[in-house]
C-alpha cells in the first residue's frame, strides 16, 4: 500500500510545473523581469521627457563650478565643483550625525538607568525627560534649541567670555592648538602609551583569574598614558602652541570655533533620540531576569559591578539591534538641518539644484549617500551584535 | 525633511513617470479645468503673500489674476501653488502649476536649461543689503568680516558669492530655507547683514520687530529682472502669458485705466481700440482668446500701474518708488510691445 502511494506522488511531481525548485526559478525570472522593465520603462520615459522638454539631464554638472559660498567642515568656496559641495555635504551630515549618536548613546544609557532607579526623584525625572521629548517632532525640538537657546545667547559684543573662551550667539570660540614640527613624537609616544597601557590591562586581568587579586587597572592605564606622553611632550621642547580668537568688527575670526547651526543640530538630535535610547536601555536591562542580579549580590558584587558585568552585557543582547535603527534615525534626521541654515547634504543639494535645476539627479544623489550612509551603520551594528551575541557551546 | 521636500521629490517623481503626451494644449486643460494653477511665493509681502483670511495678494498675484481675466473673463479662477525657492521649478517642469509668478530672476540657465521660457519682466530689481542702523554700516565694503544671511536656492547665493570675492572681501554666509527663518536669524542678530531682491528687502523689513532699526544700504549689486516663467514646450501658452504681461504695459501707456476702461471703451484712439477689441479689433483670437481679453484684464485687474500702485507703491507699506519700473517715456525700462 505504501509503495502504490509513493507512486501515485512522485508520478504527480514529475510534472515540471509542480517542481518546487524550476517553479522558484520561473518565479524568480519573472520578477527580475517585471522589475528591470519597470525601470527600463521609466528611464526611457524620463529621457525622452526630459529631452522633449529642453531640460539638461545627465552628471556632467557635478564638475561644473559651484559659484555659491557655504560654511563646510572641508574647505570649500565659490570656485569649488558642485560634486565637491556635494561631497562636503555628505561629510557634514556624517559628523553632525556621528556627534549626534554618540551624545544620544550617553545620555540615553544614562537615563535608561536612571529610568530604574530606585531613587523616587530620579526616576521621575527620568521619566519627564523620556515622555516630552519622544513626543515632539525632531524638527521642533531643532528649532527650539535654535530659536529658544542658541539665539537667547548673548549678541557678540557682549559676549560671555572666560578666559581666551567666548560664547555669543555667533558660537563658542577656543584657541585653536597649532602642532609644531615635533609635536610627531608626543603623537609617537601617546600611541605607544596606549600600547603599554593595553599589554598592562591584559596582564592584569590575567593575574586576576590566576589569583583573584584585583589591581586598579583604570587609574593605572591613566597614569601610564599622561606619564609617557607628557614626559616625551616636555622633553621635545613645547611644542605646542595655540591660536587666540580674536574679535573684530563684525565677528570673531582665528581659533576654533563651534557654530550655533552645528552645535543646534547634534545637541537637538542627540537629545531627542536619546530619549528613544532611553527606553531601548530600559527595555533592555528589564528583559534580564532579576534572578541574575540576585544571584550577583548574593556573591557580594556593589550595585556598579552588578550593572556593569552581569546585567549589561546581557541586556545589550536586546539593546543593539533596535539601537542600530535609532543610529539610522539620527543620520537621516540630520537633513532636518535646512531647517537652521547647518550646510548638510540636504541643504547643499538645494542650492546645488538651483542653478542646475537637475532635480532627478539631485534627488538620486540625496538618495543613494543616505542608502550608503545607513547600509555602513546597519554592516558595523550588526557586526557588533554578532560579537556579543549568546555563544552556545 | 518629510514635508519640506514632499512637493519636490514628488515633482521629480512626476517629470519620471508623465506619460509622454502630457505636453502642449496648456490652454486647453485650464480651460476644460475651470482654473488656472499658479506658482506664487510662499509669503512675501507686495508680491505674493497669503492675507489674514488666507487669500493670496500681490503684485505676482495679480499678474496670476490677469491670465485668468484673459481667458476667463474673470479674475478669481486662480488656484494658488504656495512654492519656496527650491520647490518652483520642478513644480513647473512637473506640471504642477500652469505659470511661475514667484518673483523669478530671468537668467541665462534658466531660459535654457529647465525647459522654461520667460515671458517678460514684470519687475527690474537687484540685489541689496539690509542691516542695522546701530551698526553704522554705509556701504556693503564696509560689511568685510560680516556673517550675511541669504535664503539658499536661489540665485542670491551666486550674486553673493560673485561681489564679494570681485571686491576681495570676507563673509561668511549663513544660508537658510525658508524666507521666514532667513528673516529671523537676521532679526536675532545672528547675521550682521540680510540679502536679497531690494524689493524683497523691503518686504522684509516690514517683518522685523521695529522695522525702523533696520536700513537698506545704497547699492545695488547684480541684475535682477523678475518675470513670469511658462514651460518651453507650448508657444500658445507662452503667447499668451507674454501678450498679458504687454496688454497691462499698453493699457497704463495708453492711459487706461481699472476706473476708466469703460470710458474709454466709447475712445476715437485706434491704439485703445486695438486694445480692448473696440469694433471689429480681435487680437484675441491670434493667441486663443477672447477678442475682450484685454478689457477684462484691465476691468478685472486693472493695468501695470494700478497693480504696481496697489501692491507695491508709496501709498503700500512697501513704499517702493516705480524708478526703473515707471515707464519709458517716464525714465524707467518698462516698454509695453504694441498690439498692432
Amino acid at each position: 500500500m505504501a509503495v502504490a502511494d509513493a507512486g501515485r506522488m512522485s508520478s504527480s511531481r514529475d510534472l515540471w510545473y509542480n517542481n518546487p525548485t524550476i517553479r522558484s526559478i520561473v518565479a524568480q525570472i519573472v520578477l527580475v523581469v517585471l522589475v528591470v522593465g519597470t525601470v527600463a520603462w521609466l528611464a526611457n520615459n524620463t529621457v525622452t521627457n526630459l529631452h522633449e522638454r529642453g531640460i539638461a539631464s545627465g552628471f556632467a554638472f557635478l564638475g561644473q563650478r559651484a559659484g555659491f559660498d557655504m560654511v563646510t567642515f572641508l574647505p570649500t568656496n565659490s570656485e569649488s565643483t558642485y560634486g565637491f559641495m556635494l561631497l562636503a555635504g555628505l561629510l557634514d551630515t556624517i559628523v553632525v550625525s556621528a556627534l549626534a549618536i554618540v551624545i544620544a548613546t550617553i545620555f540615553g544609557l544614562i537615563v535608561g538607568i536612571a529610568r530604574l532607579s530606585s531613587n523616587w526623584l530620579i526616576r521621575t525625572i527620568a521619566t519627564l525627560y523620556v515622555e516630552i521629548l519622544r513626543n515632539i517632532p525632531p524638527l521642533l525640538v531643532i528649532l527650539f534649541w535654535y530659536l529658544a537657546v542658541i539665539a537667547a545667547l548673548p549678541n557678540i559684543r557682549d559676549a560671555i567670555q572666560i578666559g581666551p573662551l567666548s560664547l555669543s550667539n555667533r558660537g563658542f570660540f577656543m584657541p585653536k592648538p597649532i602642532f609644531g614640527d615635533n609635536f610627531i613624537e608626543t603623537a609617537i609616544g601617546f600611541v605607544v602609551a596606549l600600547a603599554v597601557a593595553w599589554g598592562f590591562r591584559r596582564w592584569a586581568r590575567a593575574r586576576q583569574m590566576a589569583t583573584g587579586k584585583i589591581l586598579p587597572v583604570g587609574s593605572i592605564s591613566l597614569g601610564i598614558i599622561v606619564v609617557i606622553t607628557g614626559i616625551i611632550f616636555v622633553a621635545t621642547g613645547d611644542p605646542l602652541t595655540f591660536e587666540m580668537p580674536v574679535k573684530n568688527r563684525f565677528n570673531v575670526s582665528g581659533g576654533w570655533d563651534l557654530p550655533p547651526e552645528f552645535a543646534t543640530m547634534f545637541l537637538a538630535l542627540g537629545v531627542y533620540t536619546a530619549s528613544f535610547i532611553a527606553e531601548i536601555v530600559r527595555s533592555g536591562i528589564m528583559a534580564v531576569s532579576h534572578g541574575q542580579t540576585e544571584a550577583a549580590r548574593a556573591l557580594g558584587l556593589r550595585n556598579g559591578p552588578v550593572l556593569r558585568l552581569v546585567v549589561m552585557p546581557q541586556a545589550l543582547r536586546v539593546i543593539i539591534p533596535p539601537l542600530a535603527s535609532e543610529y539610522l534615525n539620527i543620520t537621516k534626521n540630520s537633513s532636518l538641518a535646512l531647517a537652521v541654515g547647518f550646510a548638510d547634504l540636504v541643504a547643499v543639494g538645494n542650492n546645488v539644484l538651483n542653478p542646475t535645476g537637475q532635480s532627478i539627479e539631485v534627488v538620486a544623489i540625496w538618495m543613494a549617500f543616505y542608502l550608503g550612509l545607513s547600509v555602513v551603520i546597519s554592516v558595523a551594528m550588526n557586526w557588533f551584535n554578532a560579537r556579543i551575541a549568546l555563544t552556545e557551546r | 525633511m518629510k514635508s519640506k521636500l514632499l512637493p519636490l521629490i514628488g515633482g521629480a517623481i512626476a517629470l519620471i513617470a508623465m506619460g509622454t503626451a502630457a505636453h502642449a494644449g496648456t490652454l486647453d486643460d485650464v480651460k476644460k479645468k475651470g482654473f488656472l494653477q499658479c506658482g506664487v511665493n510662499t509669503g512675501l509681502p507686495g508680491f505674493g503673500n497669503p492675507d489674514s483670511t488666507g487669500k493670496y495678494t500681490g503684485f505676482d498675484v495679480d499678474y496670476c489674476r490677469a491670465v485668468s481675466a484673459a481667458i476667463f473673463g474673470d479674475p478669481d479662477k486662480v488656484k494658488y501653488t504656495p512654492l519656496d525657492g527650491t520647490e518652483r521649478f520642478p513644480a513647473l517642469q512637473s506640471g504642477e502649476v500652469d505659470l511661475l509668478v514667484r518673483n523669478t530672476t530671468w537668467t541665462m540657465s534658466r531660459d535654457t536649461t529647465l525647459g522654461f521660457t520667460f515671458a517678460g519682466v514684470n519687475y527690474y530689481d537687484g540685489e541689496g543689503f539690509m542691516v542695522r542702523k546701530s551698526a553704522k554700516i554705509e556701504h556693503v565694503k564696509d560689511l568685510d568680516g560680516a556673517t550675511i544671511c541669504v535664503q539658499g536656492g536661489t540665485d542670491t547665493v551666486t550674486g553673493l558669492a560673485d561681489y564679494f570675492k570681485k571686491n576681495n572681501l570676507k563673509y561668511t554666509p549663513l544660508v537658510i530655507d525658508k524666507l521666514a527663518d532667513v528673516n529671523a536669524a537676521y532679526d536675532n542678530g545672528r547675521c550682521d547683514a540680510l540679502t536679497t531682491d531690494r524689493s524683497g528687502l523691503a518686504a522684509n523689513r516690514l517683518q522685523m520687530k521695529t522695522p525702523d532699526d533696520h536700513v537698506i544700504l545704497p547699492e545695488i549689486i547684480s541684475q535682477e529682472p523678475l518675470g513670469p516663467v511658462v514651460r518651453n514646450n507650448d508657444v500658445q501658452w507662452f503667447q499668451i502669458v507674454k501678450w498679458v504681461s504687454n496688454a497691462l504695459l499698453d493699457a497704463e501707456f495708453l492711459g487706461v485705466t481699472q476706473a476708466n476702461v469703460d470710458d474709454q471703451l466709447k475712445s476715437q484712439d485706434s491704439s485703445v481700440q486695438r486694445l480692448l477689441g473696440v469694433g471689429d479689433n480681435d487680437f484675441g483670437k491670434s493667441i486663443g482668446l477672447d477678442a475682450k481679453w484685454a478689457y477684462n484684464i484691465v476691468k478685472g485687474v486693472g493695468n501695470y500701474g494700478d497693480i504696481y500702485e496697489k501692491n507695491l507703491g508709496l501709498k503700500t507699506p512697501m513704499q517702493l518708488a516705480r524708478g526703473l519700473n515707471a515707464q519709458w517715456n517716464q525714465g524707467g525700462l518698462q516698454y509695453g510691445i504694441p498690439i498692432l
